[in-house]
């Protein structure tokens, strides 16, 4: 067994730096890596581009980040619900990539897979596709697109254990199985970092090889972004 | 003329036995409770879950279980998870049989327009381009005219599109149309609404062939 295993968050992420390329997993602020995103505020790293489904709300997931000014860019796909991103944005201070969420989903996955780059059909005809290459297969209209290059890539997983093998827990997989692989270097974290043996191999989502560090996160608030529930009767 | 509620329980009669359907946030959500109990069909959401359910009940929210809207759900029996790219690789595969959603534009050859107001704060298309590019099958949800009055379903889209020519059906409250090759084909009225009526809210060419007749709910 390669161990993985690192003591804490600070170790987890010795070498991010100013103006570095970051994944970030999570959707909404369902299974985004809260104990490295408070580090990376706790350590202040400035200027940094953030590739992440969504950019949080304005006092949790990114939102911290947003507040501090740490970043230079954000590339999402969905960026409401948050009025400090609004605020940056509109006045310049903040650069925003919107691209579309299938194909966030296969520039990681690209770059995790070892593709230089892929064609997919969405954003053809629109603004999204503006000045990228396209062309045309079985008579439909498709962009190409290119694999991320990130330096590293924070993710959030349920369980894991020493070897860095995850398991995720319902929809707070979304992005980060996709991120895990696709930077230099893959930090997880997760709830639990189980003894080694304890993961049935059969129910693995991600092999221990995509990922270089992990540990286990020292809480998390899960916080709930839009809370519904149903009466009973 | 259809409420919400309305145009979400029309656009229901076309979700068939064996589906798997996509609902896009807002009035396409309403179509869940719309769907008739005595066929099988299962919803996809686009942030990783297959076999959504109804909303939980209080005290039985989990963080780790929302939907697109990122709001909370449950899973019914069958359900399953997944991550993001094998959720958009049933979507541009064409696995999803249906995708409903809404649009703020649509044009008479198809193209859509539902994520971007120029000089108004943009908040993203989320997975919207995907699923239009892709999907065989798309409906869309919305109201005929905008809130100040101008018609939604237009010659050509004034706002920048999210698809070109993808759009095959249009349910709002006044009728139900066709996307064809010479423009909107009228197939339904909403109860109570007169063709002229339709004819004075749609900007694009439309198509009024025989006799039109009324939704049936």
């Amino acid at each position: 067994m390669i161990s993985k295993k690192v003591a804490n968050v600070t170790d987890a992420l010795q070498g991010v730096q100013d103006h570095m390329t970051l994944m970030l997993g999570g959707f909404g602020l369902c299974g985004i890596p809260e104990n490295a995103i408070a580090e990376l505020v706790r350590i202040g790293v400035k200027g940094i581009t953030c590739i992440s489904n969504n950019a949080g709300v304005d006092d949790f997931g990114l939102g911290l980040l947003l507040q501090k000014h740490q970043i230079k860019k954000m590339v999402s796909s969905y960026v409401g619900e948050n009025d400090e991103f609004e605020r940056q944005m509109l006045s310049g201070e903040l650069d925003v990539e919107l691209i579309p969420q299938g194909t966030l989903a296969e520039r990681c996955r690209a770059a995790q897979a070892g593709f230089p780059a892929i064609y997919t059909p969405a954003g053809y005809g629109t603004e999204v596709a503006e000045g990228k290459e396209v062309r045309e297969f079985d008579g439909k209209m498709h962009v190409l697109e290119y694999a991320f290059k990130a330096d590293f890539a924070f993710v959030k997983a349920w369980k894991g254990d020493e070897a860095g093998n995850l398991i995720f827990k319902g929809t707070a997989r979304n992005f980060n199985p996709n991120m895990c692989g696709a930077a230099k270097i893959t930090v997880a974290e997760v709830e639990e970092l189980v003894p080694l043996g304890t993961l049935d191999p059969n129910q693995i989502h991600i092999p221990g090889i995509f990922v270089q560090r992990i540990f286990q996160g020292e809480t998390y608030e899960k916080r709930i972004e839009q809370r519904t529930v149903r009466q009973r009767n | 003329m259809l409420d919400k509620n309305g145009i979400a329980k029309r656009i229901a009669k076309e979700v068939k036995d064996g589906y798997y359907v996509n609902l896009g946030i807002g009035i396409p959500t309403l179509v869940a409770n719309f769907v008739r109990e005595d066929i099988d069909v299962e919803f996809q959401s686009e942030n990783g879950v297959l076999g959504m359910g109804p909303f939980p009940f209080e005290g039985e929210e989990d963080a780790d279980l929302i939907n697109a809207g990122k709001q909370t759900i449950t899973t019914l029996p069958g359900a399953s998870f997944f991550d993001s790219a094998m959720s958009f690789s049933m979507i541009r595969g064409q696995h999803v049989d249906l995708t409903i959603l809404g649009a703020m534009e649509v044009a008479e050859n198809g193209d859509i327009a539902n994520w971007k107001i120029p000089g108004k704060m943009v908040k993203g298309m989320g997975g919207a381009m995907d699923l239009v590019a892709s999907a065989d099958n798309i409906i869309v949800a919305m109201m005929h005219t905008n809130k100040r009055g101008e018609s939604k379903l237009l010659k050509k889209c004034s706002l920048p599109l999210t698809g070109v020519g993808c759009v095959k059906k249009v349910v709002t409250n006044l009728a139900v149309l066709e996307i064809t090759d010479n423009g909107f084909k009228l197939l339904e009225r909403a109860p109570g609404v007169s063709v002229d009526e339709i004819k004075i809210a749609t900007e694009g060419e439309l198509i009024i062939e025989g006799i039109i007749p009324e939704m049936l709910l």
